[in-house]
């Protein structure tokens, strides 16, 4: 009988077992990100700039040289890596507590200086690694373990918009949201993240996408009820789509 | 190399240059302003880059990456921005990784004054940030010595895969000497080959990493650092001086060093027996000397531009075997070589 090869996992990813929890959107990522590099021909002359938070094993699971980057620094590293090594391809990985708290300085200035690396941003409105505490990007009634009655507007803010945010800065050239909760969106997702490295990788500039992502655990649900939630909750918030694409296609 | 008359910021600066650092990383503060201005036109000149961080915590981590990738590169600040620098230098040394740290340092705490301090001394040599580290730590105490040191530094943070820090004051910085500068190095475009990150071609990836889970991993990263540590203890560096005769033996570093010398040569005049050890390495710390001379029946007496800190390794380093006395010059007051004659005559004569 002929074998047909349906999948064939991209020879960047690690061949093991994964930490993550069942259904977390971490795993889809990296996958997502093996395949861009991968089909990119980047796998040889990539430097990943991991952060701190759940996908701080990254190098684990994506064989690439690799940088550990203090929690929200990863920005600040990426710039160090680029200005020493501008021949190389360049990106940090980092989660929304990373981000878009700790390390807001230092992503909103290296998106500013239009450094010429690229950011992969994991937003699934939790700090997911110490246990599910509210993030700037939890959504408004969200309930987590410091926000127990809900996240409130007048208490603690509304959450941050950095898709749109990082679209508003002069050195950036490419940034959009995705999700990877179904299919479809995969598919999107991906040729949003092959534009980015593309606009690395022709020196154009600063590039980031966003990926809307599941936590289950730490959103008590199952995972398909967390797929469900990003779907009815979280996109009608952060609407996906590009918010700015310096090489046209807007 | 001819002579040139520069101040000691310029001279670090210039060392840094000819010692083949290519990235420099800083924020603005006094009194170490005259460093990131000379690397703002010094390394695009010399194909390198300076990026004026958005602040001495991003300036610092971008330093990390820097030095993950073996470039020789540097930082600079004064007290204040290296409280912010200290998280990314515990990760450089976790993840042993080179780089250098200037700092100018000045009177604190808090935001204290930009005069003149050596109130960091404890944050320097002791690690500064969280976990157990070392970075080394050169105290230049004329403008040759800045530019030399820092020459050094890189040579230190290639050689053991540590970050370097150079310690010196608004004195230091802003004194005009002259100095001869070195040859450039050509630095080996291969250096730091076996270890730096530039692209998984042909080879198993590189981890540059400071994270240690798995049972007893931590454990021995600590102890493999600890023995790299004891290694470096051969490049300890002080100066000698007077000490032969000397009933007294002064310690003292950096510009308080090279003052209470001054103050040395006048007393010696008036037949006073007074002798220096000047630490030129504060990490590691000069203690076998200072031992040595405490078993020779010596008296000591510590001086520094702080509260009292220096003072607790000399007396760690004499065990308990000479008397050991010392004078705060106290931070905010400009130091002059008269200050010193009264404590010093005192600890001579006293009983
Ligand atoms: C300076 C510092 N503060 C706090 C922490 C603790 N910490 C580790 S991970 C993390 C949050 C991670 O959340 P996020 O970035 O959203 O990533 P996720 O785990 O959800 O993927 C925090 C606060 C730390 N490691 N360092
Ligand atoms: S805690 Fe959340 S983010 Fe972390 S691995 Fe589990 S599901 Fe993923």
């Amino acid at each position: 009988m002929e074998e047909i090869l349906a999948y064939r996992s991209p020879s960047l990813l690690a061949d093991i077992p994964s930490h993550y929890c069942p259904g977390c959107h971490h795993g889809t990522v990296h996958k997502l990100v093996a395949q861009c590099l991968e089909e990119l021909g980047l796998g040889n002359d990539t430097i990943c700039v991991g952060s701190i938070g759940c996908s701080v094993f990254i190098y684990n699971y994506i064989l690439l040289d690799t940088v550990e980057a203090p929690h929200g620094r990863a920005p600040a590293v990426a710039t160090g890596v680029k200005r020493s090594r501008p021949d190389k391809f360049v990106f940090t990985y980092q989660g929304d507590g990373d981000l878009a708290s700790i390390g807001l300085a230092e992503i909103m200035h290296a998106a500013n200086r239009g450094e010429k690396i690229s950011v992969v941003f994991v937003n699934n409105t939790v700090y997911g690694m110490t246990g599910g505490q509210m993030a700037p990007t939890t959504m408004i009634g969200q309930k987590t373990t410091t926000c127990p009655g809900g996240r409130c507007a007048d208490r603690e803010g509304l959450p941050m918009k950095m898709a749109e945010i990082i679209a508003g800065l002069g050195g950036v050239s490419y940034s959009a949201r995705v999700a990877v909760n179904n299919i479809k969106n995969f598919k999107k997702a991906k040729k949003a993240l092959k534009k980015a490295f593309e606009i690395q990788i022709s020196g154009k500039g600063f590039g980031f996408v966003e990926f809307l992502a599941s936590c289950p655990t730490n959103w008590k649900m199952t995972s398909i009820a967390a797929n469900e939630r990003l779907e009815k909750e979280m996109i009608p918030f952060f609407p996906l789509g590009v918010f700015k694409d310096t090489q046209g296609e807007s | 190399m001819s002579r040139i008359f520069i101040k000691g910021n310029v001279a670090i600066s210039r060392g840094a240059l000819d010692a083949g650092c290519r990235c420099y990383f800083g924020y603005p503060i006094t009194p170490q302003n005259d460093i990131p201005e000379f690397m703002s036109k010094a390394m695009p000149e010399a194909g390198g880059e300076f990026v004026q961080a958005e602040s001495e915590v991003a300036a610092a981590n971008m330093l990390l990456g820097a030095g993950a990738c073996g470039i020789r590169a540097m930082t600079s600040s004064s007290s204040p921005g290296m409280s912010l620098k200290q998280e990314a230098i515990s990760y450089m040394a976790g993840s042993e990784l080179p780089g250098v740290i200037v700092n100018m340092n000045r009177g604190g705490p808090g935001l204290g004054d930009i005069g003149p301090s050596q109130g960091d001394y404890f944050q320097s040599v002791k690690g500064g940030g969280h976990g157990d580290y070392r970075t080394l730590v050169l105290a230049p105490g004329t403008v040759q010595e800045a530019y030399d040191l820092t020459f050094l530094a890189f040579e230190l943070a290639f050689a053991y895969r540590n970050p370097v820090l150079i310690l010196g004051d608004a004195i230091i910085g802003q004194m005009q000497e002259p100095i001869t500068p070195k040859e450039p190095v050509a630095v080996d475009a291969f250096e730091g080959g076996s270890w730096r990150l530039e692209g998984a071609r042909d080879r198993e990836p590189r981890i540059l990493k400071s994270l240690y889970l798995t049972d007893g991993a931590l454990a021995g990263h600590n102890l493999r650092l600890q023995e790299k540590y004891a290694r470096a203890r051969k490049e300890c560096r002080y100066e000698e001086f007077m000490t032969d005769d000397a009933e007294l033996i002064i310690v003292a570093y950096g510009s308080i060093g090279r003052i209470v010398k001054s103050t040395i040569r006048k007393l010696r005049k008036e037949g006073l027996k007074a002798g220096l050890v000047r630490p030129i390495t504060l990490y590691p710390f000069p203690s076998e000397i200072l031992k040595s001379l405490a078993g020779k029946g010596r008296k000591f007496l510590t001086i520094e531009h702080n509260m009292g800190q220096m003072v607790e390794d000399v007396r760690l380093s004499i065990c308990g075997l000479a008397e050991s006395g010392f004078y705060a010059q106290l931070p905010g007051n400009l130091p002059t070589p008269n200050d010193f004659e009264q404590p010093i005559i005192d600890a001579l004569t006293e009983r």
